[in-house]
Parts: structure tokens; C-alpha cells; sequence
């Protein structure tokens, strides 16, 4: 039986780490992700957990120490915000090509400068192409969930890629609501323990970790992690269906609201879809066919999907809370855009970038921007593919 | 109450207005409602305008904007009147509730002609005289519950000491202070 709960995100995902216990949590403290490890550490110094908490001096460190214990056949995780993700760069791809199943609970939060502590997405969606699983949540219940989930992930055979599990500064990261608690036995269960392959302190079979490849090994080596993370999807489907077992709560690659017969789409990640869930219901009511997909699962990305849920719509709104200066829109709207024409989809496509630095999203900025969708189809043309929303010109 | 609540709540860095929001947040939890309490910041430094914001329904909370139009807004600082447009969105069937020593018919001119009904406090007196110490927000906690009809103050009561019990195990001597700033806090606010 769960229980019921209001927390805010943070809590909420420090909880899921108690109830996971894993075995090294290095840290470093950045907001809005501090009270992360720092509820973590009230969990060490009370003896509810026997994980090896260090508290680092960066978070170049605290990446590299969970990379390190991970190596060394360790269940290990970090968390952390914004420039703390900058400062981890080079090690986020260190983890990725030794296929090491670490975990990362980052609280997104805009890039400096200005300097900012408020929600988007530039620090993870900068950290897109480095080869780490990345999941988002709209709220706080999402991030426990995805939490819960993220080692059945991460650590499955066929995939053994770390993994990011993302959640909305201050947004879910700060606000306090409702949320529903599993029993910490049955997330034990579920999780499992850890039996790590091939690791650093097994001495019956020592190994390197790490070394140089030359140009004749190293392509070979980026191919077959791509093939784990090709494997992603479909064992992200299949915990999805364990955990729908023990929470009721089912989860996908991405949530598809109310898109049975729409012809207007909006396509988004985070927070903001739960306002627009509001907004699709205010105008549903009015008999309009409005619909969203909120991606979930968003590397790998599963174009292929979306764009068959697209592929009937007259038009697509893909929101990005990140730059990508392109000059023709966000990293999101490139993702669904090419899927929409590798699918041969007519439908018409525009691309917003909106809530940077944490710039409110109202539920009246969400019907206009089905507004805009409904002038597109009037007009047949799309119009300025690359727009902002809410921003002063 | 209706069955969507939404509350407004303007103060200083270091006064305690997220803190409110939350422990509001937890006593409506408590009688089971669907919650949010969560804070805006702005720069992050002590005496800054803070704002923190209230939801309660019967039914399951999805928005995830700021509060533009609430039906209560609480002002933790009377500073804030000259700085801050505090009933910007305010609805006129709602009210307003101000932290402050002076009377009503003081505080009026100051709320740029909001036509609803103003509440008052001086939680200064009443978290002096309870407690000792001036923490604004626990007497505006009960007033809000008061103004807003969130829940019947024997209920509220019961559950505020049992939070108490548990946020103040360490240190159990203040608990009966921040029950005696409750209780006064309940008779005081008109």
C-alpha cells in the first residue's frame, strides 16, 4: 500500500534514493538541487541508509567520484543544477562510453549568464548529445516515479548507459504537493541489487577501465553504445509495465493527452504540460480538438512514435524551454521536426521557445498559442516557424 | 470555500512567507485536499520582496504558473503597500489581509482602491506576547485560515500542534508558544 504525501520534488526524489539505498552518493551543493543530497545526508547521519556519502569540493569531482564507484561496481549517483552540470562535462562522457549505469538527479535550471537560478532546460538540453538516457517529469509524483525507475533502466543488460532524471527548478523542485509514497519494501524489490558485469574490484577478472583507443577501435566503441541506447525505449516500456504493477501508475515513452482526433498539437516537456493539460480542457469544452504530447523519454528520442501520433494533426506547436541558436528554433522543434518529415507528415510545424530563466507559463499563454495553431491552419502556412512566447521585443 | 482556493502571499526575504505558504499547504493536506504552496524568488538576499503562493482544491492541481487573479492575498510586511502592487488581480469578492499596527481606515487609502473586504492584524503584538520573539508568520497563518475559511479552528488547531510535535521534536519549549500565537492570532484578525 502507498502512502499519501505532500512534498516538494526535492524531498521527493531524496526519499526515492532512501528507499533505493545506494552504494556511493558524492555531492556538491548547487541550487535549486542542494536539498537533494542534503536531505540524503540527514537520511546517512540517522542510519537509514548505509550508502558512502562524500561530500566533494566541485562537481567535476562529484561526477568523477561516481563515475570512479561506479567503475569499481558501485550503485552510485550525483545530483545537480545548471553550471554544476557545465562544470561536469567532460565526465559526462566519460560515463557514457565505459557504459557505466550511474545516475544523475538533475533540477534543471537555466545556464548563466545572466546568472539566473530559475527553471529551463539549457543545462540538460546542452548535455543532450553525450550519451546519457535523459527522462523528464511534470511534477513532483514523475520525479519519484522516474527515480524509482531510473537503475531498472540504466543498469538492464542490453542497455548499461547512466542515466539523467530531470525535473523542474523550483517549479516541482521547490513547490510543495500532493504525491503518493511507495512502501519502501516494495521499492527494495523492485530495484533490486545491483550485480554489476565486469567491474574494477572484482579480482578474479582485473580490467581497465578507460584507456585510449585508437582510431581503428574507437568508432567500433561509439557504435555499440549507440546499440545500447537503441535498446532503451523498449526496456524503458517494460519497467514502465513492473512498476505499473506495484504503483497503478502507468508511464511511457511519452504521455499523449487527449490527442484522440486533434487537429491541433502542442508538443513540450516539464512542468508547463500540466498547465497546458488545463488549458486543452478549457478548450475541449468549447469542442475544440486540441491535444498535447509530453515527452518523457527524450534521449534516446522516439521520433518514430511521435511522429505517428503527429502524423494526423494540421498543426504542431513543439515548445523548447532552451536555446539552441540555430536561428530556426530549439533542440525539441529540430527533433520533431525531422521526424515529421522522415514520416512524410503534412502537418503545419512551428517551433516556440518560451519559459527561459524561469518566465511564468500561464494557462492563457497556452490556449494562445493553440490560437496561433488555428490561424496557421486558416491561413494554410505556418508562418514564422521560429517564435517566443511571452517575451518583451 | 469554494472548491478552488488561491492565495497570494507578499513579504520580505527572512520573514517567513514560504514558510507560511507551506505549512498552510500541509494543515489543508491534512483535511484532505489536493495542495501547492511554493515561493517565487527574486534575488536571493535577506529584505528582498518575496512572493509565495497558495493553491487548495478538492479536485487534483496540474497548473504549474504563478497566481495572477487570487481570492486572498496575505501581506506579511505593510512596507510592501508603497513598493508592490499587492491587489494587483485581486478579486473583489475575495479580501485582503494585512500585517500591521495601525487600524483599518489607515490601511484603506494604501490598497489602491481595492473594493473587497480588508482584514487586519498586528502580529507583531501577538507574536511578541505569545512567543517573545517576532515571527510574523504563525499568527498570519491562522488568520489567513480564519479569513479564507479554510477549515473550522478546532480542526486547524489540532492539526498545527500535531505539526508542531513533529517539526519542533528537538526543541518541545516553543511549542505552546507558537499554539498560544495560533490561538490569539484566531481572535485577533478583524
Amino acid at each position: 500500500m502507498g502512502k499519501r504525501e505532500r512534498l516538494s520534488g526535492n524531498e521527493a526524489v531524496a526519499i526515492a534514493l532512501r528507499q533505493i539505498n545506494p552504494d556511493v552518493f558524492p555531492a556538491f551543493p548547487i541550487t535549486p538541487s542542494t536539498e537533494i543530497p542534503q536531505y540524503f545526508a540527514s537520511f546517512v547521519a540517522n542510519g537509514q541508509v548505509d550508502t558512502e556519502f562524500i561530500p566533494v569540493e566541485s562537481e567535476h569531482s562529484s561526477m568523477s567520484a561516481a563515475i570512479g564507484a561506479s567503475a569499481a561496481g558501485a550503485r552510485s549517483l550525483t545530483a545537480t543544477s545548471s553550471c554544476g552540470l557545465a562544470y561536469m562535462w567532460e565526465e559526462l562522457y566519460i560515463a557514457a562510453s565505459n557504459r557505466l549505469p550511474l545516475a544523475l538527479a538533475l533540477v534543471n535550471r537555466a545556464l548563466s549568464g545572466p546568472i539566473n537560478i530559475n527553471c529551463d532546460h539549457s543545462d540538460s538540453m546542452g548535455a543532450r548529445d553525450a550519451g546519457w538516457i535523459q527522462i523528464y517529469a511534470e511534477n513532483n509524483q514523475e520525479a519519484y516515479d522516474n527515480m524509482v525507475q531510473a537503475y531498472r533502466i540504466s543498469e538492464n543488460a542490453d542497455v548499461r548507459l547512466p542515466i539523467m532524471i530531470c525535473q523542474d527548478g523550483f517549479i516541482t523542485s521547490h513547490a510543495v504537493e500532493n504525491i503518493e509514497l511507495l512502501d519502501d519494501a516494495d521499492v527494495k524489490n523492485f530495484v533490486g541489487e545491483y550485480e554489476p558485469e565486469d567491474y574494477l574490484l572484482n579480482s578474479e577478472c582485473p580490467m581497465a577501465v578507460g584507456p585510449y583507443a585508437i582510431t581503428d577501435y574507437y568508432m567500433e566503441a561509439k557504435r555499440a553504445q549507440a546499440e545500447g541506447m537503441r535498446n532503451v525505449p523498449r526496456v524503458v516500456e517494460e519497467v514502465a509495465k513492473e512498476f505499473a504493477v506495484i504503483s497503478g501508475r502507468e508511464y511511457g515513452l511519452f504521455e499523449s493527452y487527449r490527442m484522440e482526433n486533434a487537429e491541433r498539437a502542442v508538443v513540450m516537456i516539464g512542468s508547463a504540460a500540466g498547465t497546458t493539460k488545463d488549458a486543452i480542457d478549457r478548450l475541449r469544452e468549447k469542442g475544440e480538438k486540441v491535444g498535447l504530447v509530453k515527452i518523457r523519454l527524450y534521449r534516446p528520442f522516439p521520433a518514430d512514435e511521435i511522429a505517428e501520433l503527429l502524423k494526423n494533426v494540421k498543426a504542431v506547436a513543439i515548445m523548447d524551454r532552451a536555446e539552441s541558436y540555430t536561428n530556426h528554433g530549439g533542440p525539441l522543434g529540430a527533433d520533431v521536426m525531422s521526424a515529421l518529415y522522415r514520416a512524410r507528415a503534412n502537418a503545419l510545424a512551428v517551433n516556440y521557445i518560451y519559459g527561459l530563466g524561469g518566465r511564468d507559463v500561464r494557462v492563457e499563454d497556452m490556449e494562445g498559442v493553440f490560437r496561433a495553431l488555428e490561424q496557421m491552419i486558416e491561413e494554410g502556412d505556418a508562418g514564422e516557424t521560429y517564435r517566443y512566447l511571452g517575451v518583451r521585443e | 470555500m469554494s472548491n478552488h482556493t488561491e492565495i497570494r502571499w507578499h513579504g520580505r526575504g527572512g520573514q517567513g512567507a514560504k514558510t507560511a505558504a507551506l505549512l498552510l499547504a500541509d494543515v489543508a493536506f491534512q483535511t484532505g485536499k489536493y495542495v501547492q504552496g511554493f515561493p517565487e524568488y527574486g534575488p536571493e538576499r535577506m529584505g528582498a520582496p518575496i512572493t509565495a503562493y497558495n493553491r487548495i482544491s478538492d479536485t487534483k492541481i496540474r497548473v504549474h504558473s504563478n497566481i495572477y487573479d487570487p481570492q486572498y492575498v496575505v501581506v506579511v510586511d505593510e512596507s510592501l503597500l508603497e513598493s508592490v502592487d499587492v491587489t494587483s488581480g485581486l478579486k473583489k469578492d475575495g479580501a485582503i489581509l494585512v500585517n500591521t499596527q495601525r487600524t483599518k481606515e489607515e490601511i484603506i487609502p494604501h490598497l489602491r482602491g481595492y473594493e473587497g473586504d480588508v482584514y487586519i492584524i498586528d502580529a507583531h503584538k501577538v507574536s511578541m506576547e505569545a512567543m517573545g520573539r517576532y515571527f510574523p508568520n504563525t499568527p498570519l497563518l491562522a488568520a489567513i485560515v480564519k479569513v479564507a475559511g479554510i477549515m473550522d479552528e478546532e480542526t486547524f488547531l489540532r492539526e498545527m500542534r500535531a505539526s508542531f510535535q513533529h517539526k519542533f521534536a528537538s526543541k518541545p519549549e516553543v511549542i505552546d508558544g507558537n499554539m498560544k500565537a495560533l490561538e490569539m492570532a484566531l481572535k485577533e484578525v478583524h
